[in-house]
């Protein structure tokens, strides 16, 4: 039972990154189509930006709270400027190419993103340093959840909540809202699509790199590739949930979480990757429309 | 010509252009001038960097300005001139009749008489460019003929090199005899992989692919008992002659014969399929999948034939890898050879035969002999698929469709 109840809090955490970023994919495939294969990359830039922060800022001797925010802060500014750069570069010329021509950019965008950072800092993996702190509240369930992952579970949970508020009741998610549905109506009652392009891209990113940040802690290393196998599952759990829904991306992220986490658990460590994928071929060919979406109708 | 188009830059280009390297030096700043010393707890600073990439996004910016301003000048004359300039005129030089005969004979010489002249090890080179000429063609046909984006290429890849590591292990079997039963399997493994995305568009079709390249190589990795494992299998033997005793030097050069009837071979093949019924409904597949099956092909049958015989090629590619390198471990199949063998695709020209067979030699030989730059290799790789997506979508060498005339 023990064991069980570590698993569902194993599953839940790593549902929770999956969703931070299965956000991001559903966002952008809902308002341009376009399945954004550099997302993963966005995740281990805010990571590895928040490593060469906090690393250098700690030689300093700054406290660990002060240390926590400033880290923080620079890890989602600075991937949100990369989301941006990466649609201004990559996507944006191509708004009006046949399909494939934005997929191909974007994978390429990929491959050039992990290898900048490869060449730039190193291809050895580092030791992150321990942000989030051992709370003593936490002491007598340590054996089912850590301080990290409560720390995971509370941030994404608050992150995603903002989120909801933001696409709900402001004037920029009502404007997000408008172009996912229709971007050619939303450019007629004059919505300036390529700034809520650019929003989306930027929000994305920045909560990326907040599940970046959180897993890098919870893990305690971090190297280039990180972010590929990463975003590649965030996209399976966001297909699971229905691509284009918030809603379904989260459901998505936490029942792929939680699925890898018993297959882990009960069955083996070394077919994590094939269950992920397996799950993801199984929903395409039963439900491609995923659990909380819409068959699209193609009209002609 | 070119100060023409200098005198076009205007200053308020170079004001964008100094905003531009101004947002790359503040974009770079963490990653590019701070490194840590984990060991020594320093850090280092790095700030060369910066001004080297403040220079490189100015200048770039004003280059891409400029093609611009050179895209759209030509794109006036064009209108100007109207279109009887299409595709006689495209490359004359080309087509002048006085210079098929040399280029013919250059043409068929230069590969033939090849190992005479270079080094084993200038051929062992040439043989693997000779391979991914093959590759770059398989995957033409699932890619830029057929229109599916394939991003697990590299599976059917590793089940001919398996395939032929594994019954000679097992079962003792040459070269010869796994050739055939390597490309069938990779066809079989094509159609597997076939069924499930048949209903897929474009995106989704292209994740499925890439995780079923990952599971392919995630299975052997870990079934040790049937792959042997990380560690691989070794002792393949090279190809065969007849029985006839071979040195290393006198095998390698063998093969690269070998590879250089499978290029004839697979351009042959490859281009009668394009002009074939099959090709051209891919082509149509490609163009508007409605419109498709409205003319009332059968798109469950095409795309699977596009999906077995792209395999195919890759099976039997994978079974010459295997006897090339007589060693195999799945670390030689992973994410980075699709994306590698996709990028020779999209840099040649989607669906052109000449274009991929150039890319290839390009994408195989300058990392060869460029070795100072083989660190640079992946980030090349990345930047040529997104500046060729945003500059010149159609390749190199575009593909110039047969067109068809009725005689009257």
């Amino acid at each position: 039972m023990e064991y069980f109840i570590e698993l569902v809090f194993s599953g839940l955490t790593r549902g929770a990154i999956y969703a931070l970023l299965a956000l991001g994919y559903t966002m952008v495939y809902g308002i341009i189509g376009l399945i954004n294969f550099a997302h993963g990359e966005m995740y281990m830039i805010g990571a590895f930006t928040a490593l060469v922060v906090s690393t250098a800022l700690s030689f300093y001797g700054l406290p660990l709270p002060a240390l926590l925010v400033l880290t923080a802060l620079a890890a989602v500014v600075w991937a949100a400027a990369y989301g941006y750069t990466v649609e201004r570069v990559a996507y944006r010329p191509l708004r009006n190419a046949p399909r494939l021509a934005p997929l191909i950019s974007a994978i390429g965008m990929s491959m050039f993103l992990q290898n900048y950072v490869l060449l730039a800092q190193t291809s050895n993996f580092l030791p992150f340093p321990a942000l989030i702190p051992d709370f003593a509240f936490m002491e007598p369930y340590a054996a089912f959840i850590g301080s990290t992952d409560l720390a995971i579970l509370v941030v994404s949970a608050l992150v995603m909540l903002l989120l909801m508020v933001m696409i709900k009741y402001t004037r920029t998610g009502t404007a997000m809202r408008a172009t996912a549905q229709d971007r050619k109506m939303a450019q007629l009652v004059g919505i300036n699509v390529d700034r809520v392009i650019s929003v989306t891209f930027i929000i994305g990113s920045a909560l990326a790199a907040v599940g970046g940040l959180l897993i890098a802690s919870h893990i305690g290393q971090i190297n280039f590739s990180i972010g590929f196998i990463a975003g590649i599952k965030a996209f399976t759990a966001a297909v699971l949930g229905g691509i284009g829904s918030i809603p379904g991306a989260v459901l998505g992220s936490f029942v792929l979480g939680l699925t890898e986490a018993f297959a882990t658990g009960y069955v083996s460590s070394d077919y994590e990757d094939v269950f992920a994928f397996s799950l993801l071929v199984l929903i395409l060919i039963f439900r491609p429309a995923g659990l909380l979406g819409k068959a699209a109708i193609e009209k002609v | 010509m070119l100060s023409a188009f200098l005198s076009m830059i205007s200053l308020k280009d170079i004001r964008k252009g100094m905003v531009v390297a101004l947002w790359f030096m503040f974009l770079t700043f963490p990653l590019l001038v701070v490194k840590i010393n984990p060991v020594e707890k320093i850090v280092v600073w790095r700030w060369h960097n910066l001004l080297w990439v403040g220079l490189c996004s100015f200048s770039l910016f004003l280059v891409s300005r400029i093609f611009s301003f050179w895209r759209a000048a030509r794109q006036e004359r064009m209108h100007q001139k109207g279109k009887q300039k299409t595709r006689e005129g495209s490359r004359p030089w080309l087509r002048h009749p006085r210079l098929h005969l040399p280029l013919l004979l250059a043409g068929s010489l230069i590969p033939l008489a090849f190992p005479a002249f270079f080094s084993t090890y200038q051929v062992n080179i040439m043989i693997t460019a000779l391979m991914y000429v093959v590759l770059g063609l398989g995957l033409n046909i699932v890619v830029g003929v057929a229109g599916l984006l394939d991003l697990g290429y590299v599976a059917f890849y590793a089940v001919g090199a398996y395939t032929y590591a594994l019954f000679n292990l097992h079962f003792g079997l040459g070269f010869w005899a796994v050739l055939p039963i390597g490309g069938l399997l990779g066809a079989l493994f094509g159609v597997l992989l076939g069924f499930p995305v048949l209903r897929l568009r474009g995106d989704y079709l292209a994740i499925v692919t890439l995780g079923f390249g990952e599971i392919i190589r995630l299975i052997l990795e870990n079934w040790s008992t049937f792959s042997q494992g990380p560690s691989g299998i070794g002792n393949i033997p090279r190809p065969g002659f007849f029985g006839v005793e071979m040195s290393l030097e006198q095998s390698i050069t063998y093969l690269y014969y070998l590879m250089l009837c499978m290029v004839l071979f697979t351009v042959f093949v490859v281009n009668r399929l394009q002009h074939s019924r099959i090709g051209r409904a891919w082509f149509a597949l490609r163009e508007d999948e409605i419109a498709c099956v409205a003319m009332g092909i059968d798109k469950t049958r095409t795309k699977l034939t596009a999906f077995a015989l792209g395999a195919t090629w890759a099976g039997m590619i994978g079974v010459f890898f295997a006897a090339k390198t007589t060693f195999i471990n799945p670390a030689s199949f992973t994410f980075l050879e699709s994306a590698l063998i996709l990028c020779i695709v999209v840099l040649g020209g989607m669906g052109s035969i000449i274009g991929v067979i150039i890319s290839a030699f390009i994408l195989i030989l300058l990392p060869e002999y460029l070795r100072a730059f083989a660190e640079y290799r992946m980030l090349t790789f990345g930047a040529i698929l997104i500046v060729m997506m945003v500059f010149r979508p159609q390749g190199i060498i575009a593909d110039t469709r047969r067109t068809y005339l009725t005689k009257k």
